[in-house]
């Protein structure tokens, strides 16, 4: 069992494009799951032409509600605010829902005990069918947090899936960034697989992604993609790759097939199996299956 | 004015309009600009402006610290923790730092007031002026630093000691739809929303939408790649009473400029136009608001 996460640092670098590829590529054997772990922006779904099987809500944070008939008045909440979530007006203290982190400080500060936490609905996650295999994804409501809370809860769920059917492979396509939500996503990964490109943008941040890898220690493979937009660029993180001994996996040309393919609904690689996109992710496959069987088993688990 | 230049999905061109919208308006010459780069986890408006960094401040995280020979092992800071920062382990209590939201509860409610607070550092901020006078601050999350939130909430506090006062202040947002979108975009006056004519396009643009009407702030919308796919962002745009400021056609001298850090009016001068009239534009919005 293995799992390969796709992320880029910055965004729009063709992680879900990849990825659906990838899932096409691994085929329909029926021993892989799929996970989007880009809750913020869920898009692999629009690739893989999936059959939502079910759907749950998913609770994130909770958010402090003050009950007005008791409220004294003192303004001990806002405060111990640290957030500033709690402002007054016409003489009553309320809480903002957008601004609380669902601390509670107030709720144990509170003299008159009037204060209480309400557990938030932060999204959905769905189980679904597709020809690759069965799919985990989940949608975050505009402006909550706790999208890494929600990323480590579905690949929990798929990993469950996965050793229930004695799988061999989850491929998770990751967020964009560094932070909570690309954490949750290199927990428990073999490897993460990122995809770049040339430009000052590409490189700066694959840098950085590149360091949040290492810091978990959990092993890191590139391929660039749009190679050919800027020659000196990809030159540039073919060094970074030498010099760091990060495999580079391949390179992908710079081709209007992947948006077309997007726009159709469709890996490219079934798309348009034999455009020079497809024919280059495709050589990039190959040397994930044979580098996949050399790691070592066990990836490591980050607590968040 | 502040103008926050947003997107849900990842590489649409925030920083793209975010900086030249900032050098157009520099080149005016009327009032100082600042650019917020609030992208704290892949910040990138340095790359096209290229400052003189002057000075920088870490970001600190305020982290429980116990001290034992005043702890009574009671456990009520690790029941108070919603994040489970502090666990009981045989009576004693174990912080973990990277949990922590450094909201304060633990140490309000140590009945031993055994609880001290202690500066961790999570990330770091930048400031200092471009080649083009703008002024630029940036904040940067520490690799393997899971909360951007905190990086951002203190970069749009750190105050800039200039008689520079800027007379526009535009804040590079980072991608999606949670947490840290919407803390980039609190106290916006207006807001860019820069999408692409694809289905990720238009879906992610619809989440990034929803962020601003929950924030109630102004919105505009400017696409990109303009030929790259046919979704209907117009029609998105329209059904919902947003205007479209601006397109951008997709075109290979384009990617090619961007990608060796040029800005817009730099890769064809015919954008110092349109950016003229998406200020105008921009202007007139934000009038329309103050009456």
């Amino acid at each position: 069992m293995k799992q390969i996460v796709v992320l880029s640092g910055k965004g729009g670098t063709g992680k879900t494009s990849l990825s659906a590829a990838f899932a096409h590529l691994a085929g329909s054997g029926g021993t892989n799951v799929l996970v989007d772990a880009d809750v913020d922006a869920a898009n692999l779904e629009l690739l893989l032409k999936a059959r939502r099987v079910t759907e749950e809500p998913f609770w994130g944070g909770s958010t402090a509600i003050i009950d007005q008939s008791r409220c004294s008045g003192c303004g001990t909440c806002q405060e111990v605010c640290r957030f500033d979530a709690v402002s007054v007006s016409d003489g009553e203290y309320l809480v903002d829902p957008v601004a609380c982190d669902g601390c509670a400080a107030c709720v144990y500060a509170c003299p008159e005990q009037t204060i209480t936490l309400e557990k938030q609905q932060a999204g959905e996650w769905y189980i679904s069918e597709t020809a690759y295999g069965r799919f985990f994804h989940a949608h975050l409501l505009p402006a909550q947090e706790n999208s890494g809370k929600l990323v480590a809860f579905i690949k929990r769920q798929a990993q469950d899936a996965l050793k229930e059917m004695d799988g061999d492979l989850m491929l998770v396509d990751g967020p964009p960034g560094i932070g909570c939500p690309v954490i949750s996503a290199i927990s428990g990964a073999d490897v993460v697989l990122i995809v770049t490109e040339p430009s000052l943008a590409g490189i700066h941040d694959l840098e950085r992604v590149l360091g949040t890898a290492a810091y978990f220690q959990v092993p890191a493979w590139v391929c660039i993609n749009k190679a050919d937009l800027y020659r000196e660029g990809a030159e540039q993180i073919r060094d970074i790759c030498q010099v760091r001994e990060i495999p580079l996996l391949g390179e992908i040309s710079y081709d209007l097939t992947i948006p077309r393919a997007m726009t159709a609904g469709e890996p490219v690689t079934l798309f348009a199996p034999d455009s020079g996109a497809s024919r280059e992710i495709q050589a990039i496959w190959e040397k994930i299956l044979l580098k996949l069987n050399d790691l070592h088993p066990a990836g490591t688990i980050i607590q968040l | 004015m502040i103008i926050a230049v947003a997107s849900g999905k990842g590489g649409t061109g925030k920083t793209t309009i975010a900086v030249s919208l900032a050098q157009f308006l520099a080149d005016q010459g009327e009032f100082p600009v600042l650019i917020s780069d609030a992208d704290v986890e892949a910040p990138n408006a340095h790359l096209f402006l290229k400052p003189k960094f002057s000075d920088k401040a870490d970001v600190n995280q305020y982290v429980p610290q116990i001290a034992e020979d005043l702890c009574s092992g009671c456990g009520i800071c690790a029941d108070v923790c919603q994040f489970n920062a502090i666990v009981m382990l045989k009576d004693k209590p174990k912080v973990f730092p990277s949990l922590c939201h450094g909201c304060g509860s633990c140490t309000l409610q140590c009945p031993e007031g055994a609880i001290a607070e202690i500066p961790r550092t999570i990330g770091r901020l930048d400031r200092g002026l471009s080649a083009d006078g703008l002024l630029l601050r940036q904040g940067l999350l520490n690799e393997g630093e899971p909360m951007a939130v905190p990086v951002i909430a203190a970069l749009k506090k750190w105050k800039w000691q200039t008689d520079r006062i800027p007379g526009v202040e535009i804040v590079d947002s980072p991608p999606g739809a949670s947490c840290p979108v919407v803390e980039a975009l609190r106290g916006a006056d207006y807001v860019l929303l820069v999408t692409e004519p694809t289905p990720f396009g238009l879906h992610d643009l619809k989440q990034a939408f929803q962020v601003t009407r929950e924030l109630g702030l102004q919105v505009g919308v400017i696409i990109n790649r303009v030929g790259v796919g046919e979704e209907d962002i117009r029609g998105f745009c329209q059904a919902n009473g947003v205007p479209v400021l601006m397109e951008i056609p997709l075109e290979r001298k384009i990617g090619e400029g961007l990608a060796r850090g040029k800005g817009l009016l730099e890769i064809d001068p015919v954008y110092r136009s349109r950016f003229a009239d998406l200020w105008q534009a921009v202007q007139s919005a934000g009038k329309a608001v103050a009456t």
